[in-house]
């Protein structure tokens, strides 16, 4: 399945800074057909460092989509029953407007002047774009880590939107812990001499800090078991320490590698302004409790975490059950066993696609 | 009486294999709230929603049989029955069942006061530790009693809390429940005389005593 990304431009869009943004872009793509009763359509939410390609091989890369084990033709989200759509993140920089993207007042990019947006935010231009596609109500909105925290506002902010929602791997707000890590990658980034207090572009990026940020986020990613499998205290392409800085160990070299290969694709400046959107994200706010927030939701929900998933531990999935039962929703929810850490939602393709397909299917087939 | 239809009568109707599951699809009355406590793999709430039309749910520990449950498309959390109740509401749902489950529950008492918190009636279904054979297995042996019905080892034994039909008539009492029905099985057979002593599984439904 060869795809491609389309762009749509919408005049402008108010923010919960207060702020507005105009215009405003956002990438996506979309699998599969949607019926004529347009029922069948699935918002798919990526997670931080994700983009709009999330299935398919891309015409332009040549590379699968982050998700593309889950979504295709007889995959766990179904292309030949269900239309996909995965769009771009507002702040990102991957085809949605973003602190890279060139500011219309000034031709010149927003770098820092761009405006800080929250997760609502993202939701609010997804939105945007699902009403363009004329689509009334989505089957169902999911997606793991930050991706889940946008379903999560998508079925409180547009109850009457949303069939159903799966969040995965998520919580209903980042806690001291999340922000202290996401802190770290931020302060890694402008601690870059070349960072330039945001003014880079056209110049030489901040590559150094923002590839440290994305080293300490691959090792949240990760759990202590993974790691040990994965790279144990195996030395790099030597038999004994080389008693300088150079890379030792295997675990070092993996780290240094994703790290130099996230600095081609993502802005540093994107980094800054999604996290900070994470550590605002808080689903109760304008609504005093979790409960007040859920009174409003009407989607059916799945819920799926994973035991070893340190960085949003299983007990944040569990307070978003505990919230929803208290209201009576109609909430699943599993913690499935996995060694993979937070990556997992990634990885876990086989237990997660029983689910989602049985939790689809049933879930369609009560859309009137 | 035609011999047909005395045979209908003798024997139990099974439900999915099981004869306690026969029973409850027969209790459950049609669009009703049911929410189902230790549900395994979600069998009998699947028939439940698709022959009475039930709003179901449940809840279940182990992670597999969840799995295998939400992929059948049934609504299951999983968690602890002991003490996963504490977030529904009061009066949730129609009926609260719990099937041969109670006599694994760490506080018995306090399951069942929870079911008839969050539902108008409780379904009980729980194998009766006073059947003979259990009796017999006891004092003839002088070990813990093995039985088809209990098959376990004591120190491998998921039953924590043993009871006879007696105990729980008792335990009602106490708690002032209503008894609105009550089933006694042996096999596939109804075992309506001396329950306590041939009845190998039980099936009562219960709800509080009203005003």
């Amino acid at each position: 399945m060869i795809v491609e990304a389309s762009a749509v431009r919408f005049d402008s869009i108010s923010l919960d800074s207060g702020a507005t943004l105009a215009p405003v872009d956002v990438a996506y793509e979309t699998y599969g057909e949607l019926n004529a009763a347009k029922s069948n359509a699935i918002l798919i939410l990526h997670a931080f460092s994700g983009d709009a390609h999330a299935a398919g091989i891309s015409h332009e890369t040549g590379k699968p989509g982050w998700w593309d084990n889950m979504i295709g033709p007889g995959k766990a989200f179904d292309t030949n029953k269900y239309f996909v759509i995965c769009s771009n993140v507002l702040g990102g920089c991957r085809g949605a407007t973003g602190p890279s993207s060139i500011n219309a007042a000034t031709g010149r990019p927003y770098a820092m002047s761009f405006p800080v947006i929250t997760i609502a935010d993202m939701v609010r231009l997804q939105k945007m774009l699902v009403d363009w596609f004329g689509i009334g109500r989505l089957l169902t909105v999911t997606g793991g880590s930050m991706g889940g925290m946008q379903a999560l506002e998508w079925a409180v902010s547009y109850p009457d939107r949303v069939v159903s929602a799966i969040p995965i791997a998520c919580t209903t707000r980042h806690s001291a812990q999340q922000i202290a890590f996401n802190e770290v990658g931020r302060q890694a980034i402008m601690a870059d001499p070349d960072w330039n207090d945001g003014d880079y572009y056209g110049q030489k990026p901040p590559a150094r800090g923002l590839a440290v940020a994305r080293m300490v986020g691959h090792i949240t990613f990760m759990s202590d078991d993974s790691m040990r499998e994965k790279f144990g205290r195996r030395l790099r392409g030597k038999e004994t320490f080389g008693f300088d800085f150079d890379v030792d160990f295997e675990v070092e070299s993996y780290l240094r590698y994703r790290g130099s290969e996230f600095v081609n694709r993502f802005d540093a400046n994107s980094y800054l302004y999604i996290t900070k959107a994470m550590d605002y994200f808080d689903l109760t706010n304008g609504y005093g409790s979790l409960a007040a927030a859920f009174e409003r939701v009407r989607a059916r929900f799945l819920v799926i975490s994973f035991t070893s998933d340190w960085l949003y531990p299983s007990y944040q999935s569990q307070e978003i059950v505990s919230a929803l039962r208290a209201r009576n929703c109609d909430v699943a929810y599993v913690e499935l066993e996995s060694n993979y850490g937070h990556d997992a939602f990634l990885v876990d393709v086989a237990e997660q696609t029983d689910l989602i397909r049985g939790f689809l299917a049933s879930t369609f087939e009560k859309v009137p | 009486m035609s011999a047909q239809a005395a045979k209908k009568q003798a024997f139990v109707r099974e439900l999915l294999g099981r004869s306690d599951y026969a029973i409850i699809g027969d209790i459950v009355e049609p669009d009703t709230k049911v929410l189902d406590l230790g549900c395994g793999e979600g069998e009998l709430l699947e028939w439940l929603a698709q022959n009475k039309g039930v709003e179901a749910r449940g809840v279940e520990i182990s992670s597999a049989k969840v799995q295998r449950a939400i992929a059948r498309g049934v609504t299951v959390y999983q968690g602890d029955i002991d003490e996963g109740l504490a977030d529904y509401p009061s009066q949730a749902f129609d009926y609260v069942i719990l099937s041969q489950t109670l006599q694994e529950t760490r506080h018995p008492r306090q399951v069942l006061r929870e079911m008839l918190r969050v539902g108008r009636r409780a379904i009980v279904a729980f194998p009766n530790f006073g059947h003979w054979r259990m009796r017999l297995s006891m004092l003839t042996s002088g070990c813990a009693p093995r039985t088809k019905l209990f098959p376990y080892e004591w120190y491998e034994s998921p039953n924590i809390h043993f009871l006879t039909v007696h105990d729980f008539e008792h335990l009602a009492a106490l708690e002032r429940l209503v008894v609105e029905r009550r089933y006694f099985l042996a096999g596939r057979r109804k075992a309506t005389l001396l329950p306590n002593l041939l009845a190998e599984v039980a099936v009562f439904l219960v709800s509080q005593t009203r005003g």
